[in-house]
């Protein structure tokens, strides 16, 4: 722990080197930008909304949201260091993902910012002009890191949530439902990659085995597509199921697909095919059947 | 040396520990030559403690079933854990034409659904 956080210090100060003087300019217009903090964040709003940005908020919030991203900005330009800033952009994009907010949208916000103080800058200093160019030398750096840190949280943001939901789709779209005894139905919707498959696979020969299941209808109804690669992991699924004793039923096998399959030659003579689930259905429980009556017969001798 | 143990019509053989090549052929042997000598109409191999199915041992399950078919028994194997039938179907050995069950009950069973018709059959060979 102590070793990140020292790590983290040493990566803040590679990237801006802050001498003493820098520090004092920095000071300074943070001081004035504080000063005319209502002004500047009107301004800034303003442009927000010429701009149409953030379009899915109302006005109110967005006033709200300007005023703690001003702060946050200055605190951030004042002490130099951006894990508040980065800890804040990230809350911020929690908050604003869910509302459709594009990536463009808070880069564009930012650089506006950065924007509407250079230019306060600007208005007060443009009387001296070695003044100016001090100022900036310690605000564009500063500025522009800020810039990449609330970009980079962003995207961070949205990555994370876009990986939780390709794990919750992963776990949702592949139940093994028991639908009665010995028999289950492996409904798959979505695409399957080899990894799905796999995992598909490995889920289904579990529940063969607690299910004590003969006849499994696998309905793939769902499945958009199929090449050749996903179409061989469907025989493999049903040669390992046979290894266990369970017959596989597969339905649904969309007119297109069929013929696919069909044009690309895969050895599809493994797989037992019946029209939609329904039918799968009825001809599991008829193979039960034929399996349960002769096996009652014999266990009195 | 795994155990080979006669239940009316049926030969079962429970393997204990992983087998080498040596043990799997004499184990074969072994029970083609029961099946005669104790007039079998099936064998039951039970699998459920072997952790890895290498291609020699597919290669001698299927002969098993093949030889013991011609001598008029039904061979089932049965116990095949679910990791070994992933890797045994990713590496392309899926026993074809020979009978899989899941566990022993369910090889007795099937055993006991299949048993009419070889026997019917086989009654005219005097066997």
């Amino acid at each position: 722990m102590e070793h990140r956080t020292d790590q983290l210090a040493a990566v803040d100060a590679k990237m801006v080197p802050l001498d003493a003087g820098n520090t004092s300019r920095l000071r300074e217009l943070v001081a004035h930008l504080r000063e005319n903090r209502t002004q500047l964040r009107d301004q800034w709003a303003r442009r927000i909304i010429d701009e149409q940005l953030l379009t899915a908020m109302t006005k109110a919030e967005l006033f709200a949201e300007a005023t703690s991203v001003y702060d946050n900005y200055l605190d951030a330009l004042e002490t130099g260091t951006l894990q508040a800033l980065h800890a804040y952009a990230r809350n911020l994009s929690e908050r604003i993902i869910p509302r459709g907010v594009e990536t463009h949208e808070v880069v564009g916000i930012v650089l506006l910012l950065r924007d509407v103080l250079a230019r306060s800058l600007f208005a007060k200093y443009h009387g001296d002009s070695t003044v100016l160019d001090r100022i900036l030398d310690a605000y564009e750096p500063a500025a522009n890191r800020i810039a990449i840190t609330v970009a980079v949280g962003f995207v961070q943001e949205r990555e994370r949530v876009i990986r939780a939901q390709q794990d919750a789709i992963r776990e949702l779209s592949t139940p093994v439902l028991p639908v009665r005894e010995r028999l289950l139905i492996l409904p798959i919707i979505g695409l399957i990659d080899p990894l799905r498959a796999r995992q598909l696979t490995e889920q289904l020969l579990r529940a063969i085995r607690v299910n004590r299941a003969k006849v499994v209808v696998i309905d793939i109804t769902g499945v958009p597509g199929m090449d050749a690669t996903v179409a061989n992991h469907l025989v493999r699924t049903v040669e390992a199921s046979r290894l266990l004793g369970a017959l596989v039923i597969v339905t649904g096998l969309a007119p297109e697909i069929a013929q696919t399959l069909v044009t690309i030659g895969v050895d599809l003579s493994k797989m037992n095919t019946v029209g939609d689930l329904r039918e799968g259905i009825e001809e599991a429980e008829r193979l039960l059947a034929q399996q349960v009556v002769p096996m009652l017969n014999q266990q009195p001798s | 040396m795994v155990p080979i143990l006669k239940h009316s019509q049926y030969l079962i053989a429970t393997v204990q520990a992983a087998l080498s090549d040596s043990d799997l052929l004499e184990l074969r042997d072994r029970l083609v030559a029961q099946v005669g000598q104790y007039r079998a109409r099936g064998v039951i191999l039970d699998v459920t403690a072997l952790d890895v199915m290498d291609s020699f041992a597919v290669r001698t399950l299927r002969t098993l079933a093949q030889v013991t078919r011609l001598r008029g028994a039904e061979t089932v194997i049965v116990g095949i854990a679910p990791e070994v039938a992933m890797s045994m179907v990713e590496l392309g050995m899926t026993l074809d034409g020979v009978s899989t069950a899941l566990d022993l009950e369910e090889g007795l069973a099937m055993l006991g659904q299949s048993l009419p018709s070889p026997l019917a059959g086989s009654r005219s060979r005097g066997k």
